[in-house]
């Protein structure tokens, strides 16, 4: 039986993730907490609005009303790379190299691990900005788009148009296809090595989470009451296959989903703060957390594969012993 | 439309470069009022105020994918509120001070449309500023002038002292012409009671059409001066349709002229009796599919026969929101009215289609 270990927080988790195996937790204000040893807090952002795990070097990278983006590390840890100004920061990712990058109104920065800082300015406001796996590429995500630039070298971006307004951002594991949220209820996507669009439909709410399964076979998504889970094993991702129903609720709606970082299981995290563990082969569900104050915002799994961290819209965060 | 308790007002603020939007904005943060206000502003530019809650951003237009082309919201404000609603406890209410040129449309559809916004604050009203002085040179050269008071709640004419009686007169008439359901203030150096710009609920169905008596009898014989103004009976050549008199007032039937002949927003005000519920709510749907891109805001208070509630309704564009707002009063005369404010506007059609909505009376 799964044992919740609670830690109440006073506001919005945006971030729960393990530094170090830690869990840590970073809220709006800015604020990362983290259960070390006990209950330890850290400053960051003055108002935190966008995060990303840097799995690689282990960090959360932080942005915020203050226009400064923190790289956080275990041990409360923090560091300054860069202040853009008044502006608020609205999307970061961190990528190969040691590479972060951000945006800022129509900007997106990539800033090297040499403190190196390149600009690309769009005519539209950046939406949404994710590293290519491999490779320095960075793919932005725009209205009517998405454009792909390349921070190491100078050449023209490649625009990849669909139209409406596409807000996040996502490269799969294997580097193959490119998936962003849009503005309406859907996920568009495109393969890369071809540029042909797959449309991903029929969510009865916005897509705000998305996580890729062990080697990119699957992408769960939230925007639904049940975690929409589709298929990109075959060469041409998901098209023309329906993707997979998992853990489908009448009452409530699916609001986080984190993919087991070897099995073919998601986390799933709904707006009533319920956590549960299904599996792909069969829809077997595991509750993991019964329903608390507010909407799953973040999860993620240990190195172990033991534990769930998560954060809620309302600060009643924790950890899941999945063995105990 | 539950959390009502919860939903943070928006207050929008449009006006041109120079109409005294950021005197007021100012206001609005240093009076002491009891209220603590975040701000979205286009630009950090003159605000002299300090204050950590105002959020610059630039305006992002988004059509939706829905083939509607008047479907449009502001990409930017749903990031920015989703933002700032993360933290509510710092703010009570949210103003957006919108550019000289900016349509307003998306920016109220923004309220209506996106899920999460909505869900989280409530469009309270929009605030046009219009400096009295150039208003005339202003619509002359922009459609967004005439959009922007043809959209508000509430109009603040600004820079009085700057014009003439006269020209006071025939500038408050263009803007009634433009829209006859919003409430004017005149004021100098944008001094005008907060409490007449902020808190209004004038998208609140339940509060909207109650708190302004004038609301919809802005052609009745007691506003008409203000509404004419002097030069009523001159050789116009756009015509507003203004029809506000089956129910047989002794009044003018001509239609009504701006005294300033540069306006192609017209508003048709329609008055019935009790109309029946099974043919008005197909008609007004219908109305608000087919005009809607033609329409900027339409607002009524209905009577339905056998029915002892007021029915409100209110829109924008193809958005129509409709509720029971309260009994009917005793002797309070249970007639049906709605006011469409938009562009090329069938005004004998609305009225024929509207007048055959009436329910048959024994009399």
């Amino acid at each position: 039986m799964p044992t919740v270990a609670p830690l109440d927080l006073d506001g919005h988790c945006l971030a729960a993730v393990f530094l170090n195996n830690v869990p840590h937790f970073a809220l709006a204000d800015g604020a990362v907490h983290r259960l070390d040893h006990g209950h330890k807090t850290v400053e960051a952002n003055d108002g935190l609005l966008a995060t990303f795990h840097d799995a690689v070097n282990d960090r959360l990278i932080t942005g915020g009303e203050d226009g400064k983006v923190f790289a956080v590390k275990s041990e409360g840890v923090v560091e300054q790379l860069a202040d853009a100004g008044k502006k608020w920061i609205t999307s970061v990712s961190a990528g190969p190299q040691g590479a972060v990058a951000y945006a800022s109104g129509k900007i997106a920065y990539v800033r090297f691990s040499d403190r190196k800082l390149k600009e690309f300015v769009h005519p539209r406001s950046v939406e949404g900005i994710a590293f290519a796996p491999k490779g320095m590429r960075i793919g932005v995500a725009r209205y009517n788009g998405a454009t792909l630039h390349f921070p190491a070298a100078d050449g023209k971006p490649t625009e990849l148009e669909w139209a409406g307004a596409h807000t996040g951002i996502a490269f799969s594991p294997d580097g193959n296809f490119l998936v962003t949220t849009m503005q309406e209820n859907a996920l568009h996507g495109w393969k890369l090595a071809d540029g042909k669009h797959m449309r991903m439909s029929g969510y009865p709410a916005k897509v705000k989470s998305l996580s890729w399964s062990a080697k990119g076979k699957w992408l769960a998504s939230s925007g639904a009451p049940a975690a929409i889970v589709w298929p990109f094993q075959a060469k041409d991702g998901p098209m023309g296959k329906a993707p997979l129903e998992l853990g489908t609720r009448g009452n409530s709606m699916v609001t986080c989903v984190a993919c087991h970082p070897s099995q073919d299981v998601v986390a799933i995290g709904y707006e009533d703060g319920m956590v549960i563990a299904a599996r792909f082969t069969d829809a077997k569900e595991v509750l993991l957390r019964r329903p608390g104050k507010g909407a799953i915002t973040s999860m993620m799994w240990d190195r172990e594969e033991r534990r769930i961290v998560f954060g809620s819209a309302a600060g009643d965060c924790g950890v899941i012993d999945i063995t105990a | 439309m539950s959390d009502t308790q919860t939903q943070i007002p928006v207050t929008v603020l449009t006006g041109y470069l120079g109409s005294g939007k950021t005197t007021l904005l100012n206001r609005i943060l240093s009076e002491n009022h009891g209220k603590r206000y975040a701000v979205i502003v286009n630009e950090f530019g003159e605000i002299g105020i300090d204050n950590d809650l105002i959020v610059e951003s630039d305006e992002e237009i988004y059509e939706m994918n829905n083939g509607c082309v008047c479907c449009t919201v502001r990409g930017d404000l749903i990031r920015v509120v989703e933002g700032l609603m993360r933290r509510p406890g710092r703010f009570d209410a949210i103003v957006v001070e919108t550019t000289g040129l900016a349509d307003p449309v998306p920016v109220a559809q923004t309220f209506f449309m996106d899920e999460d916004v909505r869900s989280k604050t409530k469009l309270d009203a929009v605030v046009a500023l219009v400096d009295a002085k150039h208003l005339p040179l202003r619509l002359k050269d922009s459609k967004e002038a005439e959009d922007q008071i043809a959209f508000a709640d509430v109009v603040v004419l600004n820079k009085t002292d700057l014009v003439t009686d006269d020209e006071l007169r025939d500038v408050e008439a263009t803007v009634r012409a433009i829209n006859p359901a919003a409430k004017i203030h005149r004021t100098q150096r944008s001094g005008v009671d907060l409490r007449e710009v902020l808190d209004r609920g004038a998208f609140d169905l339940t509060r909207a059409l109650e708190n302004d008596p004038h609301f919809l009898d802005a052609h009745d014989d007691h506003d008409h001066d203000h509404e004419c103004g002097p030069d009523c009976d001159h050789d116009h050549h756009h015509h507003h349709h203004h029809d506000h008199d089956h129910h047989g007032h002794d009044h003018h039937d001509h239609a009504h002229p701006s005294a300033i002949h540069d306006v192609t927003v017209q508003s048709v005000s329609l008055r019935g009796g009790e109309m029946d519920s099974r043919k008005f709510f197909p008609w007004i749907e219908k109305i608000t599919q087919m005009e809607g891109p033609n329409i900027l805001r339409l607002k009524g208070i209905i009577a339905f026969k056998d029915d002892p509630d007021r029915y409100v309704v209110q829109g924008v564009h193809m958005i129509l929101e409709g509720d029971h707002q309260r009994a009917w009063k005793d002797g309070e005369k249970r007639e049906s009215r709605l006011v469409f404010i938009g562009r090329e506007l069938d005004a004998e059609r609305l009225k024929k289609s509207f007048d055959a909505c009436q329910a048959v009376t024994a009399n």
